[in-house]
């Protein structure tokens, strides 16, 4: 399963009701596609590093959705047709996120290993060194 | 790591012109430090100290960011840029 960031920017004269209708409208084409859409995260209004057509500001919002691919064409299609959305870009992260795991998985066993080495050699308690942080 | 940034300098190899030696810190990875795995590129806080005014990407030799993390940043910016987060060039 791939999963992908769907990041869109709505123009900012947009009603707040049409960009609630217009992201309900694409999570529905995702899920119809037998895709999730495991978040949404609404950025809100934001100033554009620059112009994009002739605004200066936008709505932001990012859809995370898990599914094979497939719909990624049609959301984008829908994006590319819809007049409020001024900038998409779609982002595959199952392979970021995957390698960050094995990152933290090996850090983890460093850990252990080191913590384990130190157990044997004075038999005192080690505090656990290298909490993980949660990620986003 | 903050005061070297503003005026990068090349003659801290020692024996200047005697007199006076630039001790250095050893610049650092701050990704390392943070132990990031990870540079998401909504974040402009973070990019945004890797991007200076003119909206290049801040060097490695500059930054001391090391190579696996400067490769994530790069990315990171690049597509911030495109995601209108970050500007590509200002002046």
């Amino acid at each position: 399963m791939r999963v992908y960031e769907v990041l869109f920017i709505v123009a900012p004269n947009t009603e707040e009701g049409d960009i609630e209708t217009l992201v309900t409208q694409l999570s529905d084409v995702i899920t119809n596609q037998g895709a999730q859409v495991a978040k949404v995260d609404r950025m809100g209004r934001r100033r554009l590093a620059y112009p994009i057509g002739k605004f200066n500001e936008g709505h932001f919002i990012v859809l995370t959705v898990e599914g094979t691919g497939t719909e990624i064409a049609e959301v984008e299609r829908r994006m590319r047709v819809n007049d409020a959305v001024i900038r998409y870009i779609t982002i595959r992260i199952d392979e970021d996120l995957k390698r960050a795991e094995k990152f933290r998985a090996r850090r983890a066993s460093r850990v252990r290993a080191t913590a384990g080495r130190r157990n044997s050699r004075n038999a005192e308690s080690v505090l656990p060194i290298g909490e993980e942080e949660e990620e986003d | 790591m903050s005061s070297e940034r503003e005026q990068p300098r090349r003659d801290d190899r020692r024996g200047g012109q005697g007199g006076r030696r630039f001790v250095r810190a050893r610049k650092s990875c701050r990704f390392c430090a943070d132990r990031v795995d990870y540079i998401d590129y909504k974040d402009t806080k973070t990019l945004g100290s890797y991007v200076p005014e003119r909206g290049k990407i801040l060097p490695r030799r500059i930054s001391g960011t090391c190579a696996p993390h400067q490769r994530m940043l790069a990315e990171a910016i690049k597509r911030a840029r495109n995601a209108a987060l970050l500007p590509f060039a200002t002046d």
